[in-house]
């Protein structure tokens, strides 16, 4: 066991994690683990990033203590850390920035990255714009269609947007497309992953741009109670914002730690985005992990109501907290989840997407089973913006003939 | 098709068939297809057609669903393979179908198929149809301990991949690693038929050769008799790809595509045989 859960090195998280990927990227991953060590000691890169986190992001964000919400939870002190309130709308913006100062130092003037529903990218056609380099995104064209505008905001920062045709036309054939490109650019081109998936040193690095939520909801809830949490809970896509948050307990054996990852439709349904209910060890897109396969180890189509969550593999470090136990993974169905986002837009006001209301719904759960001493934190990794025409439809809150017209895609 | 092969031990194949070669003054081609494309058997029919029509060495993928070093025209074949409902170990069966012929027939796969099905069962299954060995493009000799061991015992050859941008240590941990040949990736990019190669092709052959290569094949946008013969005057093989797997996307009734297959592959053939002593036409 390794002497500190938070601070783990990669490339191997106990079995999991590693870099199978092929050799035409291995010289690009090697300097990228270079850059990425140097500047984590670098005070300059350090102070550069704080400033751009603080100015540009509006870090630190609140945590937010929701009473009302609460008396569904079993009447647990819940707080939300409000991700949502960062600049782009979601936690994805911490590692794009990060990244992004170091595409600066390695001299690259293009970035390609992935998205599923558009946030990932969108926080890196913003940041691309911020630091004048060329952006291209890969969007499977299934996604393109259903977040239409969000194509339209990537375009509008500067962005290519290349809509991915091939395979299922989601997240994962966006990232194998995005993979295609990096082998034949890789000179002048960063891949902009936007989780803490892929091969090392991604999966490290991208937990330690996000650490910065962890850092800031543990020194506010020492503030606010004078205590540690019983309870940090968060929704589990790749991994990113369940890794930031964690970082700042996993070292604390006294606070519990649940993920909560898509239960889709449920998982006897076979249509859910549950790698640790029904997937298995494997290797996926550079990275050895769970994810759902067949029995030829042919990766299995995911679903989820929830674009960001849909993604049949996840980080390699939560395979290894799952596999001792530190962290406790649970699926959440689409109905839990959308019931979940219902009850805090009416209780607090407060619209949260569709990923995050995973980790509300996971908060019911566990603030019932603790009961009314505990102080659960749960990770709102992003707004509900993109998710109003999802919802919407969902709750059956439009006329029928201009539900598709005026809504067609979110912002 | 199941019928245990007796012809040519399996393993070790690759390497010899290299140096028979090298001794006849000549470069290997290497011929790519798809096993399950159109179906399992037609995929038997096209493999043997490689063959008849001069591929010195067979190279059998197997189907994978997310197949990032592969461009456009492997990635339809793969994908309506896999629609057609071919299994990982139909590869087996392939494999023996075609060792009558006595080429070296080399399985090209993703790691996580393998992975699934068990490396050590792999290993054995493949060694018991008559294959000679692995190439792996998303598995480095570093993640590859359970593979070396596996095709240690099973004597099967394991071919990994170098790329112009491999550093020179890397070039001779991977030339160690190897057994078979070193498949040099020509240019930085993915499979596709290209109309010029790489120019570093010429200088990877030889960096790798420096660096222990033993063996050193060259592949990736290969398409035409002339960059075939370009490329055998330097390196002891040529392997094509996808320029073989076009004809057999065609729409045309299934007996035309593999006349056309036959002749795409008689014309690499040629210019492989005539690379060193001028006359490529
Ligand atoms: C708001 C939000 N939360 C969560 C996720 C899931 O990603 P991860 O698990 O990496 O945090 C996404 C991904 O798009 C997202 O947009």
């Amino acid at each position: 066991m390794p002497a500190s859960l938070q601070s783990m090195q990669g490339p191997y998280f106990g079995d999991f994690g590693g870099r199978f990927v092929p050799e035409a990227l291995v010289a690009a991953l090697d300097e990228l683990e270079i850059e990425y060590r140097k500047a984590s000691i670098d005070p300059e890169f350090q102070a550069e990033l704080a400033r751009l986190q603080r100015d540009y992001t509006g870090r630190p964000n609140p945590l937010t203590e929701v009473p009302r919400f609460a008396r569904h939870a079993g009447g647990a002190r819940i707080f939300l850390k409000r991700e949502d309130l960062n600049h782009t709308g979601s936690h994805k913006i911490n590692n794009v920035l990060g990244q992004g100062l170091l595409v600066k130092r390695m001299g690259k003037s293009r970035v390609i990255a992935e998205t599923g529903a558009g946030q990932h990218g969108v926080a890196t056609a913003t940041v691309a714009a911020l630091m004048d380099l060329e952006c291209v995104i890969y969007m499977g064209e299934e996604d393109t269609r259903r977040q239409a505008l969000n194509v339209a905001r990537m375009r509008l920062l500067g962005a290519e947007v290349i809509p991915v045709t091939l395979g299922t036309r989601t997240l994962k054939d966006a990232i194998n497309e995005a993979l295609r490109d990096w082998v034949a650019n890789v000179d002048s081109t960063h891949y902009l992953l936007g989780t803490v998936t892929g091969p090392h040193p991604f999966p490290e690095m991208v937990r330690e741009f996000h650490k910065v939520i962890g850092t800031e909801a543990r020194e506010q809830i020492l503030a606010a109670t004078g205590e540690l949490p019983d309870a940090v809970v968060a929704c589990v896509g790749g991994g990113s914002n369940a890794m930031g948050i964690f970082s700042g307990f996993l070292d604390d054996p006294g606070v519990r730690l649940y993920g909560f990852e898509a239960g889709g439709e449920g998982i006897d349904s076979g249509r859910h985005a549950a790698r640790f209910s029904g997937g298995f060890p494997g290797v996926l897109q550079g990275t050895r992990s769970f994810l759902l396969q067949d029995d030829d180890g042919q990766t299995l189509p995911s679903h989820s109501v929830s674009a960001g969550l849909d993604y049949p593999s996840v980080g390699p470090q939560h395979a290894f907290l799952h596999e001792i136990g530190r962290v406790d993974y649970q699926p959440i169905t689409d109905d839990e989840a959308m019931e979940a986002f219902r009850v805090l837009c009416r209780t607090e006001g407060i619209l949260p997407a569709i990923e995050s209301a995973h980790a509300l719904a996971g908060a019911i759960k566990v603030g019932q089973e603790l009961g009314p001493d505990a102080t659960v934190i749960v990770n709102l990794s992003g707004r509900g913006d993109k998710d109003v025409t999802t919802a919407a439809k969902w709750f059956g809150l439009l006329d029928p003939e201009t539900a598709t017209e005026t809504l067609e895609g979110d912002l | 098709m199941s019928t245990p092969v007796t012809s040519p031990a399996p393993g070790i194949l690759t390497g010899k068939r290299l140096d028979e070669l090298r001794s006849q003054g000549r470069a290997a081609l290497i011929g790519y297809l798809p096993v399950g494309f159109p179906t399992v058997a037609e995929s038997v029919i096209a493999a043997r057609t490689l063959v008849e029509a001069g591929a010195d060495i067979l190279e059998l993928g197997i189907p994978y669903s997310d197949p990032v070093m592969d461009g456009a025209t492997i990635q339809h074949a793969v994908d309506s393979a896999l629609q057609a409902g071919v299994r990982v170990r139909d590869v087996f069966d392939v494999v023996s179908a075609v060792a009558d012929l006595g080429a070296p027939t080399l399985v090209m796969t993703y790691w996580n198929p393998v992975l699934r099905y068990g490396v050590e069962a792999f290993a054995r299954d493949l060694s018991a149809s008559g294959g000679a060995g692995l190439i792996t493009p998303d598995l480095i000799p570093d993640e590859a301990g359970d593979w070396i061991e596996a095709s240690d015992r099973h004597d099967l050859d394991r071919v990994f991949l170098v790329a112009p941008s491999s550093t020179p240590e890397r070039l001779s941990m991977t030339a160690r690693a190897c057994r078979g040949f070193v498949y040099a990736a020509s240019t930085m990019g993915v499979t596709g038929e290209r109309t010029t190669v790489g120019a570093k092709a010429e200088d990877l052959v030889a960096a790798t050769r420096a660096a222990g290569g033993e063996h050193v094949c060259v592949g990736l946008g290969v398409s035409t008799p002339q960059q075939a013969a370009d490329i055998a005057r330097y390196a002891d093989g040529v392997i094509v790809g996808s320029a073989l797997v076009r004809p057999l996307l065609d729409d045309a009734p299934f007996a035309d595509r593999i006349e056309h297959l036959a002749r795409v592959t008689s014309g690499l053939a040629a210019g492989v045989r005539h690379a060193r002593t001028g006359t490529a036409q």
